[in-house]
């Protein structure tokens, strides 16, 4: 692990961890009559009282439909809405608040590239390159695209650290390369890739990138500009906000050329039988009426996390995954998978002799919460011959005593398989 | 939810580490392969029925305690038995496990199968438990012989996905 410790890191305070913990209701849950011990933040996050009393706040005063109302309170609820696409502008450094699309999550926005650029501009013959690392989100809309259109899909390797080889990644590339599409994060083992380098290298091929930042969302400082990544996809579940909203952003010129994703209200400027002129950026991709609430909620989430700041729960973050790293990794017949150099706060590991899920169902006993299976990432598991593993996955909210309860838990199921 | 202890009992630790009938048969009568695709459970049973009997019985696969321990005791509860007896453990393990059968109070004839009860307040490793019963079933449903001909098609009819 390189990470750089908290005392490096900039002069930021430490984290205040028991008072940001009093915001989220839900860590004061027990768990079979023990405190919960909630790691399986990778999965989907919790919400903190504000984006709760947000919530709360819209639907008991402020509920109307956006967009098309002269009256007082649609025209409130649509303020808010556009105000909550500023706050996720702002949180990606997005240029332009019409580059900002409203999904249902990740998966949606990739979806929704597959089908307005993928269908548009993917012919036969052509080549979409994706890596090793990606979430089944992330592979298969490529794979109905190539199937549909006879293109094909080439992957990245990565090595035994779950690192993507970036010479095998650069000779992937060729005149029918025509789409690249990338985790940020690794959602099974955590590695942080060099996007910013594999951008540049598609981008001299002419070859437009999407990144996945489902998993990088929660963890790293984003800036789509400075990455100059064509598209970003995330999820408002992962970054403390509602489940059921997401944003994908793309770059304008792209967005502009692309066919729309779903037919419906909101998305049109004008509808005859004969013919239906599409709305612009952004509302071309939002058809129907959008999740208004989660999105404002979603807005919240942001601002929560700005007003705790990045590099505050970046820190924790890092120290817990150390932590964690450096226990599990002492204990005799556990093994860590994913030991790439720079990882967010993921963590896979594997007791010997024991199934990930008895692993799973033992630790739920004692209140403690992880993840276990294949993670959505199948091909990761067969690339580590491992049918599943344990994923323990961290939010700034968690203690240093938390991991311990984890490694106790672990100590216990290795002395019941003992 | 009762104690953890009450479902990892030392009878299914033990089938765990050291799983019974585990191999392939060589001209097995009738075969199926059960998958579990969430949990990536997947186990391979063959059987050899000799009138109307299990004869022989064997699985080879890879899955949790609970589905190996599962599968394991199966296997040596059905040798001997006639298809309408395993069968009938198979809907009788089925309504345990999902709760439908209480084995303290309603007759039934699982007898020490019943350890694996605890699963029933534990709606995410329930299929894991089942999983070997239910290709069981498919594996008597099947009514594949060893053929070389047919040897493809049938293994496909007779997969099990829960």
């Amino acid at each position: 692990m390189n990470r750089p410790l908290r005392s490096e890191m900039q002069k930021a305070p430490a984290l205040d961890v028991a008072r940001v913990r009093a915001d989220f209701p839900i860590l004061a849950r027990q768990i079979n009559g023990k405190p919960l011990v909630y790691l399986d933040n990778a999965a989907s996050s919790q919400m903190p009282q504000p984006v709760i009393d947000r919530l709360v706040r819209y639907h008991t005063h402020e509920h109307a439909n956006i967009h098309r109302a002269v009256h007082t309170l649609s025209e409130h609820a649509t303020a808010e809405y556009e105000e909550a696409r500023r706050k996720a502008q702002h949180f990606l450094n997005a240029k332009d608040e019409h580059e900002i699309i409203f999904t249902r999550g990740t998966t949606e926005g990739i979806n929704l590239v597959m089908h307005g650029y993928g269908r548009a501009f993917i012919n036969a013959g052509d080549e979409i390159i994706i890596s090793w690392l990606e979430h089944h989100s992330n592979i298969v809309p490529w794979q109905m695209l190539c199937q549909e259109k006879g293109a094909k899909l080439r992957v990245a390797p990565i090595n035994d650290a779950g690192e993507i080889l970036l010479d095998e990644y650069e000779k992937l590339f060729n005149e029918r390369t025509k789409f690249a599409a990338l985790s940020h994060v690794s959602n099974a083992l955590g590695t942080v890739n060099p996007v910013r380098e594999m951008i540049a290298t598609a981008h001299r091929w002419g070859v437009p990138v999407l990144l996945d930042g489902a998993q990088a969302a929660p963890h790293l400082k984003l800036d789509v500009q400075a990455l100059d990544c064509d598209f970003y996809a995330f999820s408002g579940h992962k970054i403390y906000g509602p489940t059921g909203i997401g944003v994908l952003y793309g770059k304008r010129a792209l967005l502009e050329k692309m066919q729309p994703f779903q037919g419906g209200g909101d998305m049109i400027l004008s509808v005859t039988f004969e013919k239906t002129t599409y709305n612009t950026i952004p509302y071309k991709f939002e058809a129907g009426t959008p999740p208004i609430a989660a999105a404002i909620g979603l807005g919240t989430a942001i601002e929560y996390l700005n007003g705790i700041g990045l590099q505050r729960t970046g820190a924790q973050e890092t120290d817990l995954l150390n932590y964690a790293t450096q226990q599990l990794g002492s204990m005799k017949d556990v093994r860590i998978i994913g030991t790439a150099k720079h990882k967010a706060a993921v963590l896979s590991f594997l007791i010997e002799g024991v199934h990930p899920h008895d692993v799973g169902t033992i630790l739920n006993e004692d209140g403690i919460a992880i993840r276990t299976g294949h993670h959505c990432a199948q091909p990761v598991m067969q690339r580590f011959g491992v049918p599943a593993t344990a994923r323990a996955s961290f939010a700034f909210y968690n203690t240093l005593e938390e991991v311990d309860a984890l490694i106790e838990g672990i100590k216990k199921v290795q002395r019941m398989f003992a | 939810m009762a104690d953890i202890k009450q479902l990892y009992q030392e009878v299914i630790l033990d089938h765990n580490k050291k799983p019974r009938n585990f191999g392939v048969l060589d001209n097995p009568s009738h075969k199926a392969e059960g998958l579990n695709p969430l949990c990536g459970d997947h186990i391979f049973l063959s059987l050899q029925l000799r009138d109307n009997k299990v004869e022989a019985v064997a699985f080879q696969g890879e899955g949790c305690a609970i589905c190996k321990a599962s599968t394991s005791m199966m296997t040596t509860n059905i040798k001997g038995k006639t298809v309408e007896e395993a069968e009938t453990l198979v809907q009788e393990f089925r309504d345990m496990a999902t709760g439908q059968l209480n084995v303290q109070k309603q007759p039934n004839h699982l007898g020490r199968l019943a350890v694996f009860e605890g699963v029933k307040d534990l709606p995410s490793r329930v299929k894991c438990a089942i999983l070997p019963w239910h290709t069981l079933h498919a594996a008597f449903n099947s009514m594949t012989t060893t053929t070389t001909e047919n040897e493809e098609e049938p293994m496909k009819s007779a997969g099990v996905t829960i």
